[in-house]
């Protein structure tokens, strides 16, 4: 047996059987505690999202695919697009937040990298505060922004859009705002680690063979870049597509995300089976979405 | 320094207003005398001097606090010796590859996913164990559930960056395995493990969603507190509570500029 043989491991004589023993024991309690409490748990939501609700809000341990025929829209009622329609908004949500960060971030970045070096730390501590800021608070004072009293939502009923008196909340724009400005972050601060360490020099060389603006960024500073904007997306896309404060408070009834849905399931409506159904569409909408991010990363070089 | 498109500083500077004009609007209205309403009718403390007097506030304070020094600790050590553990001993290759896509879960899987799951799990614990009633226990099981995955996660990469020709050195003047972990490995370790503790307690303070899936009526902490709160309505003393957070807040990531710099330069 191999495992029996003698081997030098980092200046010590030992067996691979002892090390990996040893090896276990550092390892084991963190890797049981994910184990039990996520790995686990997981499994089981996928055993309770077939079981069934029982009259008062307890799992009858009943096995049926009902809850996803229920989300796919069938009922006794006939269908509805209500939940499948949640489930493509929560998609649609993430993909615009994710596309109008990464927009906001590249002048940020660039502005803040553009900044003589000693300055370049208070720029940057700028975009970490609103990144540690509580989620909660900042949803919240988005509601203190758009309420009724103040010039944008006095705007919005000079022109029209909303009756005179009332909030700019709940509403799709209200959502929409709260979800660039919490995620703006996380987009901006890995991609300003790539944007620090551009080379410049592909600039300049873009530029003597006449490249024009957009195809200097295409062909000289985007490829730099891909690195760090890789992750800002994987950080903003998936979370947003899960989001539940900010649609919460600034959506209300009236733009519900998947993550919302969720909640009343294991809140005020007492389903879980439903909500372990629901819970499950998100974790393979997440997964497709790391599949699609890491192929097409792929192609760019990137894994 | 180069010269961009007026357009660049214009939507740079644009960005951060745009996360900091909500962010003063509470702080402006932390010291609005008015009880209902936005209007400004006049500057006062009170708010913050009925915060102090709040008992459910101090509360949830300490709750916060507690929980996130409690899973802190505890994902802190777990996390650093999970990074040695596997980072440092021969796994074969598909061992790793399963460890390691263990030690990813917490940090792929959607927030809510993870609450809903931990909600079923001790749901369930509940029906025979009812120590798994909704409250503290739960929620530190919960915090340090994604804690540790953080913890390994950057304690792992600064391990990667520590040669192992040092333990080698260590173990060729007759260092034992305990001496290596004690006086070489967990000083060379000790940047990661503050960075990761920072984070991980962080991570514990700032959270929402798992706290809200597990806590029970006496564990409240803040950002439940504030939630709860403000789905009621407009309150000044959650403005002088949340302009308190933010003022934290800044400490903390000042703070914590500092130590990561000095860590680094030791």
């Amino acid at each position: 047996m191999s495992s029996q043989h003698h081997l030098v491991w980092n200046g010590e004589l030992t067996t691979r059987l002892r090390l990996i023993r040893r090896g276990m024991y550092l390892a084991a309690p963190g890797m049981l505690w994910i184990l039990l409490f996520l790995a686990l748990p997981s499994v089981l939501l996928i055993v309770v999202s077939m079981t069934t609700r029982g009259d008062y809000g307890q799992i009858e341990w009943v096995f049926s695919l009902d809850n996803f025929t229920r989300l796919m829209g069938y009922s006794s009622y006939g269908w509805s697009a209500d939940y499948l329609w949640i489930l493509f908004r929560s998609v649609w949500v993430a993909f615009w937040t994710t596309l109008v960060c990464v927009l906001l971030a590249y002048p940020l970045c660039f502005h803040i990298a553009n900044r003589a070096p000693e300055k370049r730390y208070f720029w940057l501590t700028l975009i970490i505060i609103p990144f540690w800021t509580n989620l909660v608070i900042r949803a919240y004072a988005w509601l203190l922004v758009l309420a009724p009293q103040l010039p944008l939502a006095k705007f919005a009923a000079v022109l029209g859009i909303i009756p005179d008196g009332s909030p700019l909340y709940p509403s799709a724009f209200a959502v929409y705002l709260g979800m660039v400005a919490t995620f703006l972050p996380f987009v901006a601060m890995p991609l300003y680690a790539n944007v620090e360490k551009l080379d410049w020099a592909l600039v300049e060389a873009a530029k003597d063979l006449y490249a024009g603006p957009a195809r200097i960024f295409w062909h000289a500073i985007w490829p730099q870049t891909v690195p760090g904007l890789s992750v800002g997306i994987t950080l903003t896309f998936i979370p947003a597509m899960g989001m539940f404060v900010v649609p919460d408070l600034l959506g209300g009834a009236k733009y519900m995300l998947v993550g919302n849905l969720i909640q009343q399931q294991f809140g005020t409506s007492r389903d879980w089976p439903f909500g372990a159904a629901v819970s499950l569409a998100l974790m393979v909408l997440t997964l497709v979405g790391l599949h699609i991010h890491r192929t097409k990363g792929g192609e760019g070089g990137v894994a | 320094m180069r010269r961009f498109h007026w357009l660049v500083p214009f939507l740079a500077v644009g960005s951060l207003a745009f996360l900091y004009v909500p962010l003063l609007a509470i702080a402006v209205y932390s010291v609005n005398a008015s009880r209902f309403g936005l209007t400004w009718q006049g500057f006062t403390m009170k708010w913050y001097q009925r915060l102090f007097a709040n008992e459910q506030i101090l509360e949830a304070a300490w709750n916060t606090l507690f929980l996130a020094g409690v899973s802190t600790i505890i994902a802190t050590v777990l996390g650093t010796v999970l990074a040695i553990g596997l980072k440092r001993y021969p796994w074969s290759r598909r061992v790793y590859a399963m460890l390691d896509i263990n030690l990813h879960l917490p940090v792929v899987t959607p927030e809510i996913v993870f609450a809903a799951a931990l909600a079923v799990a001790f749901g369930l614990l509940r029906l025979v164990f009812s120590v798994f009633e909704p409250g503290m226990l739960n929620m530190v099981i919960g915090h340090v559930t994604f804690q540790v995955s953080f913890v390994a996660l950057v304690v792992g990469a600064r391990l990667a960056s520590i040669s192992t020709d040092i333990e080698e050195a260590a173990r060729d003047l007759y260092a034992d395995n305990a001496y290596i972990m004690r006086h070489v490995m967990l000083p060379l370790l000790k940047p990661g493990i503050v960075g990761g503790a920072m984070l991980a307690f962080t991570l514990s303070l700032d959270d929402f969603v798992i706290s809200f899936f597990t806590a029970g009526p006496t564990s409240v902490t803040l950002p439940l507190y504030i939630y709860a709160t403000v789905r009621r309505g407009v309150t000044p003393e959650i403005h002088a509570l949340s302009t308190l957070a933010l003022c934290a807040t800044v400490i903390l990531v000042m703070l914590s500029e500092r130590i990561t710099r000095k860590t680094n330069k030791e």
